[in-house]
């Protein structure tokens, strides 16, 4: 097991460094970006319009906090990631277009979203699904919420991380995807189970 | 001599208190049979990556506790499971009292704003809106309490939920095979470690609130029928082979309990539904007695505290 500690921007050649397994621990800017925040970043796109954010190098996180806002700051009260099956019509675009390096979730993503990472340089990293006062401990800032009419867990979030992880990494920039290979490895099991249930 | 009274209106404000009460405590502490059945995990399995996950899940539920935290910050659709006794005074002003606490607690704790149009698209901000949170009754003949259980269903193990009803042909066997099916096909997308439950019934609504009480059921208890009891060990045996574990890192934890509930079905149908909770499997139970007394069984350290 190989431990890396990151920064954004993230450079081709770092990410291009990693991967299936490696652990990753993440400091920089992270933006969340979630099934409505995809489909507006596409539309945009499309009419030609500037995003709120410059993507390029950066982390992207499907993820929908929970937040408080304090003394006019907003603060992170549990954020952990979303499945991010649900994001892969959206991926391939969202990383060619503009230039995500580092997509953050959980529970995998398919062959599209592998694909782009081979082509443009990026990787797919998983943060533990449900731990999300873990995740919010490592949120030190948020400086900015675009896209709030969204509603909250929509919303496009700009977080300020320090150290956020163990990341790991399940597809890399080779296109490797780790749960594809545990999928292959276990298909054989599924009938072990039938028999034992006598089916 | 005169006699003090709580008045109704005293009483339902109490109520709501109680109730905001369980909510945070649904919220921030897991049930202590999950928690033990995590960590046991934890002390069996051996791979490095499979422990990292685990610790993470681990690490997570002490700083929630420490700090109040919602340990997921998917709270969840609030699912409220109510044992009303028929003799229970407040009745009648449950429902409005269910959907003010959760407004309330959405504000305090605070939870998620979940509830979403489905024609606009518009998020209510509150997480109330029609049908949510969701109450379901059972009424409780000869009894003036009432027991509440709420439950915080995150949508990704949500996601995977299957209702069939199938012939009687394939019966039991057709049953279990759409367990093992629902838990391969899940795969990490669940959040494993997870309580997989299966309903059955007559018909499809049946099967599905049979499955949801199943989910209910601490981990570790068995079905009071022993032949439904082995059904459960032979299912969590089988689950447990596939090999996914703790987010699908590969290890032989892939469930942590699989329990089954049955009703009687209908001789040319053999409905069933699979539901399967995330290890965030949160859930919390409070009584309230007629006379205004309120316990939570599910979270006992919690009735030290006065104030929310």
């Amino acid at each position: 097991m190989r431990e890396f500690k990151l920064r954004t921007p993230i450079s081709e050649e770092e990410i291009r460094k990693l991967s299936i397994g490696d652990i990753v621990y993440l400091t920089g800017t992270v933006y969340t970006l979630r099934d409505a925040g995809h489909k507006r970043l596409l539309e945009m796109l499309a009419r030609g319009e500037k995003p709120p954010v410059n993507f390029e190098g950066m982390a992207i996180y499907h993820m929908g906090p929970i937040m408080r806002k304090k003394d006019g700051e907003w603060e992170a009260i549990s954020a952990g990631p979303t499945t991010s099956t649900r994001m892969e019509a959206y991926e391939y675009d969202v990383i060619e277009k503009v230039g995500v390096r580092l997509v953050i979730g959980k529970g995998g993503m398919g062959k599209r979203t592998a694909e782009a990472c081979k082509k443009f340089g990026a990787a797919y990293a998983i943060f533990t699904g449900g731990a999300g006062a873990l995740g919010a401990k490592a949120i030190k800032r948020v400086p900015a919420v675009y896209w709030y009419d969204l509603g909250e867990p929509e919303a496009l979030w700009v977080l300020e991380v320090e150290d956020f992880g163990p990341l790991m990494i399940i597809i890399d920039a080779n296109g490797n995807n780790y749960y594809e290979q545990m999928r292959e490895k276990i298909k054989g099991n599924l009938e072990q189970a039938y028999k034992s249930l006598g089916i | 001599m005169v006699e003090v009274r709580t008045s109704p209106h005293e009483f339902e404000e109490k109520i709501k208190q109680a109730t905001v009460k369980l909510l945070m405590a649904a919220a921030v502490y897991l049930p202590k049979d999950v928690k033990s059945a995590l960590e046991e995990a934890y002390n069996k399995e051996k791979g490095e990556l499979q422990k990292k996950m685990l610790r993470a899940i681990l690490d997570n539920l002490e700083i929630a506790e420490r700090e109040k935290r919602p340990l997921c910050q998917d709270t969840g659709a609030i699912l409220f499971y109510v044992k009303v006794g028929e003799k229970f005074p407040y009745m009648g002003s449950l429902p409005r009292i269910l959907r003010e606490a959760t407004a309330e607690a959405t504000e305090r704790i605070p939870l998620r704003p979940n509830v979403v149009d489905v024609m606009t698209g518009r998020n209510t901000g509150n997480n109330v809106g029609k049908y949510l949170p969701w109450i379901d009754w059972e009424v409780i003949p000869n009894s003036d309490e009432a027991e509440i259980t709420v439950m915080l269903k995150g949508g990704g193990s949500e996601a995977v939920s299957m209702m069939k009803v199938l012939t009687p042909a394939e019966g039991l066997e057709g049953a279990l095979k759409a367990v093992v099916d629902t838990a391969f096909e899940a795969g990490p997308k669940t959040c494993p470690p997870n309580i997989i439950a299966l309903g059955i019934g007559a018909t499809g609504e049946i099967a599905a609130k049979m499955a949801k009480r199943a989910l209910m059921r601490p981990v570790g208890e068995r079905h009071p029928d022993p032949a439904v009891a082995e059904l459960e060990e032979k299912a969590l045996r089988a689950i447990n082979l596939i090999g996914w574990g703790a987010h699908g890192m590969g290890g032989s934890t892939t469930a942590l309990d699989v329990h089954i509930e049955v009703a009687e079905r209908h001789p040319a149908t053999f409905a069933v539904s699979v539901m399967v909770y995330c290890w965030a499997a949160r859930r919390a139970t409070m009584k309230v007695s007629a006379d205004g007394k309120v316990t939570y069984p599910s979270h006992r350290f919690l009735e030290k505290e006065v104030v929310v």
